[in-house]
């Protein structure tokens, strides 16, 4: 491709191209793809396209979102009172268990994920992630293990409407959603303890950890392979850079995960002894697994949410991001360092005093590039033209929140002080902060910055301070006091306590807090839901933003960008509207061939649905339920079928002709 | 999976191809996949060293020549990947086929040595011993088992004329990476787990 013939153009006065599209071509199977342009849903439903996924992971975590908070402020109910007899603590047990995962594994990771899908392969400049249809099957198998791990709270309230009864050949199907906390502790997952809810929660776990490393793997390869001309490595925005630190951890935590999991499925269905303790099972091996996946998982959370504020605060202070090279490699520290602290949740354990020493310096050297990274975004903003709009004052919320968060991270690396805080509300304490404080605001930022790219209307009025001040305010009530409720001994994890420990009154306020949160994400919901009815045309750059992704239309054509452009330098949008004339952008020609567009596909679709009788097959089975084993192998046949005719069709593709005006 | 959509746009930054690179991934990810499994299974061993002797059923004859011809197909392996970047069909099927034969007879080896090990009263719930190395040698064979289907497919897909040098050597080549990173695997499996056991040292 020749790189002499260039133009140069002015991107915010890019109108939408005229487009000549050819239909896609027949398949190698010899049916037709599916055309988009027949029905919305099957358009939906068979999409390649990064940006739609990227809207569909969005859309199903903010409702997950919703699920797990409403659990959530159940839970905080229950505890308002001393003796309170609200649920059962069976109930209890299950709320807490399907809160933790439905936030980590259903709500935050997907919303990470709708960021990484809509925002990496524009802030690289490609026409779409490296294998579109992979991508497809990732979104669709998350979908699937999403349902199998909701599944017993459907079957729990078909039983409440008379609709289910346990008994006969379902006889064996007690406890039918999970309810030994979100880390699964054996031996609390052995048969003798718990029911089908376990079964679920493992066979659910499994299809969201394949999702997340098709997912993950398909960054990778995008994020070195498909970057623009000139897109170097380091002229990546810092978001591009922590969705790559976050895909490679997702690569290397997510396998010890995996074969924990099979390992007790096997201890369940088939007998083994890997942590039954009768036959010699260890349950602090399970402790180990979980955890060496587990401590990389937060990062893996909370790095996008860097990634985000990384993007956010320089816009609003209309400066470059101080250190960039700093913040990346302190990024990528962190990421290496998260695999090396996992016993840090073990302390109590006994690991002996050389392992606790280690891991507790560990743990407190990890609190340095996390450190370095709040100082950096502080002197991004240090004398810059700060401008307080909404992703700004969320972002600023998120420095402050993650970093309380942190603090109490640090105490906690204090193996002796842990001793204190092991299991207690301290705990419950420290990871919302940095969950909520941390993640929860930064997404709530990137949603602010990014709809108005995403769907291409500007969201107006000023309902998100409202949304600010709630939902800051509520997480500090909620979660402040629970400090103290651990410092006073309020173990975590039990459905009620008595009267007279000076508990009452924290927890009251707590439960206040729990809703005046809950009032703010409700308002976040209903600010969306206006955006996307009035919101008005926002233009391709409303916020005079720094990186490429700004340069395109807003919405984004299906091809992102017309042509493909060449990068002269990092903050490249912003080089090209205010730098010297040697750093603007320029764009490849493609001598008239158009872009190479794929084609949209069934099969992933079909894949991935495969993954829902499995799950549910295995599950069942295990209950004792009869002919389950035979519906778990016909998922494997859907499953194999459809990756045989997905590889049979081939990549298809087909070409589009936009015509740009050369400005 | 062959996913090649955007292997023409040819962006300046293609420095390793895509398919390669993903299996570069997933070889990546599964070294941790066989890592936590055969640490599990060292640290049980560990832990109970009297529980079980493997001496009792292990055959090192039988598992010696099932790896040595493991070992072999992955030469074979790489005649098949050199034979397709060349363009010489018939040697590719003819090297395809042999690395497909030697899968097969390690697989079989393998399905006989569990066999006898269940008749020799080793099963998945006998103990900590039954349940790891079952876990870990199983999932070692389905890793066979799927690369043998996947050359299968290569075999036949090389008569219906779709293949060249260029695609199909790095379909190959993909093909490739996975089988000799499974052998890789099988001779630390056999080292860490058969032959630590004849060093008497070590017991
Ligand atoms: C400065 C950085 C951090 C340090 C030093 C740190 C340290 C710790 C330690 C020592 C524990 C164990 C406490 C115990 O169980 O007694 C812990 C728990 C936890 N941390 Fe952090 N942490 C840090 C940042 C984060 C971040 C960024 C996240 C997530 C986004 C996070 C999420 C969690 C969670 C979820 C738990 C509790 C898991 C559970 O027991 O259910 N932490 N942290
Ligand atoms: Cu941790």
């Amino acid at each position: 491709m020749s790189q002499t013939e260039t133009e140069i153009h002015a991107p915010s006065t890019t109108q939408a191209p005229k487009t000549h599209e050819l239909k896609p071509e027949p398949s190698q199977l010899g049916f037709m793809r599916p055309d988009h342009s027949k029905s919305v849903i099957m358009d939906w439903l068979t999409t390649v396209d990064h940006k739609k996924i990227g809207i569909m992971y969005g859309a199903i975590a903010l409702f997950f979102l919703l699920v797990g908070g409403f659990e959530a402020l159940i839970i905080r109910t229950q505890l308002a009172f001393p003796e309170n007899d609200l649920i059962s603590a069976q109930r209890y047990n299950q709320l807490f268990t399907m809160h933790g995962t439905t936030m980590i594994f259903l709500a935050i990771m997907p919303l990470n994920a709708a960021f990484f899908n809509f925002l990496v392969p524009l802030q690289i400049g490609a026409r779409d992630v490296a294998f579109p249809r992979i991508n497809s099957f990732s979104l669709w198998a998350f979908v699937a293990g999403a349902i199998v791990i909701n599944f017993g709270w459907v079957l729990q309230a078909l039983q409440v409407m008379g609709l289910f009864e346990a008994s006969g050949p379902t006889a064996g199907m007690t406890d039918l959603a999970p309810a030994m906390g979100w880390f699964g502790y054996a031996p609390l997952t052995g048969t003798n303890f718990t029911g089908a809810g376990t079964d679920f929660w493992i066979m659910g776990l499994q299809i969201l950890g394949i999702a997340s490393l098709s997912a993950a793997m398909n960054f990778v390869v995008t994020i070195v392979n498909m970057r623009a001309p000139g897109m170097k490595m380091m002229r990546m925005p810092v978001f591009t850079w922590m969705t790559l630190v976050v895909s490679l951890l997702i690569v290397f935590a997510f396998p010890a995960i995996t074969i924990a999991l099979g390992q007790l499925m096997f201890d369940r269905c088939f007998g083994t002894n890997f942590f039954v303790v009768a036959g010699g099972g260890q349950p602090i091996l399970w402790q180990h697994l979980f955890w060496i996946f587990g401590h990389p998982e937060v990062y893996i959370l909370v790095l996008p949410a860097m990634g985000i504020i990384s993007e956010i605060l320089p816009v609003f202070s209309k400066k470059p991001l101080f250190g960039y090279s700093i913040v990346v490699f302190s990024g990528a520290v962190i990421g290496f360092l998260g695999f090396a602290v996992w016993s840090h949740h073990m302390f109590t354990t006994g690991l002996g005093k050389v392992a606790t020493a280690a891991f507790s310096l560990l743990t407190m050297a990890i609190a340095v590039p996390t450190g370095v990274k709040i100082f950096n975004w502080i002197g991004t903003l240090w004398g810059g033209r700060v401008r307080f709009s909404a992703p700004m004052i969320f972002s600023l919320g998120f420095v402050w929140m993650f970093m309380m968060g942190g603090f109490s991270g640090i105490m906690h690396s204090s193996a002796p002080a842990d001793a204190q805080q092991q299991d207690s509300y301290f705990v419950i304490a420290h990871f919302h902060y940095v969950a909520i404080g941390g993640i929860f605001l930064a997404v709530v930022a990137g949603i602010y910055f990014w709809l108005p790219k995403m769907i291409g209307k500007m969201w107006k009025g000023n309902l998100s301070t409202w949304v600010a001040i709630f939902s800051t305010v509520g997480l500090n009530v909620t979660f402040f006091p629970m400090h103290f409720l651990g410092l006073l001994g309020m173990p975590r994890r039990t459905h009620t306590y008595l009267e007279g420990f000076g508990w009452e009154t924290y927890n009251l306020v707590c439960t206040i807090g729990a809703y005046i949160l809950a009032f703010g994400i409700l308002l976040l919901v209903v600010d969306i839901i206006r955006c996307f009815r009035n919101g008005e045309p926002a233009g391709n750059d409303p916020w005079d933003a720094r990186t490429l992704e700004w340069a395109t239309t807003s919405p984004p054509q299906v091809y992102n960008f017309a042509k493909t452009p060449i990068i002269p330098a990092r903050d490249a949008l912003w080089e090209d509207k205010y730098g010297p004339e040697n750093r603007k952008i320029t764009h490849e020609d493609d001598h008239g061939h158009g872009i190479h567009m794929p084609s949209q596909s069934w099969m992933p679709f079909i894949a991935a649905l495969g993954f829902i009788p499995v799950g549910l097959g295995m599950s069942l089975m295990q209950a004792g339920v009869p002919y389950m084993g035979y519906v778990a192998i016909f998922g494997l046949l859907v499953l194999g079928l459809g990756i045989a005719l997905w590889a049979i069709e081939g990549p298809g593709g087909y070409h589009m002709h936009p015509e740009v005006d050369a400005a | 999976m062959s996913d090649t959509e955007h292997q023409e746009d040819g962006h300046g930054s293609l420095v390793i191809n895509n398919k390669k690179l993903l299996m570069w991934l997933f070889l990546g990810s599964d070294c941790m996949f066989f890592g936590t499994l055969i640490s599990t299974h060292l640290i049980y061993r560990k832990l109970y060293p009297e529980s079980y002797d493997p001496l009792l059923v292990f055959d090192l004859e039988l598992t010696s020549g099932s790896t040595f011809i493991l070992l072999m197909s992955s030469v074979l392996m790489a005649l098949a990947v050199s034979a397709m970047h060349k363009g010489e069909l018939k040697s590719f099927r003819l090297t395809t086929i042999g690395v497909i034969f030697c899968g097969l007879i390690f697989l079989a080896c393998q399905v006989y040595e569990f066999a006898h090990f269940t008749n020799e009263g080793l099963t998945l719930s006998t103990n900590t011993f039954g349940s790891t190395f079952y876990m870990m040698t199983g999932t070692h064979g389905v890793h066979v088992a799927i690369g043998v289907f996947w050359l299968i497919c290569l075999y036949f897909y090389s008569y219906t004329g779709k293949m060249d040098a260029h695609e199909s050597a790095v379909d190959v080549e993909v093909a490739g990476l996975y089988w000799h990173f499974v052998d890789i695997v099988w001779i630390i499996i056999f080292t860490a787990v058969y032959l630590i056991e004849y060093i008497p040292g070590l017991r």
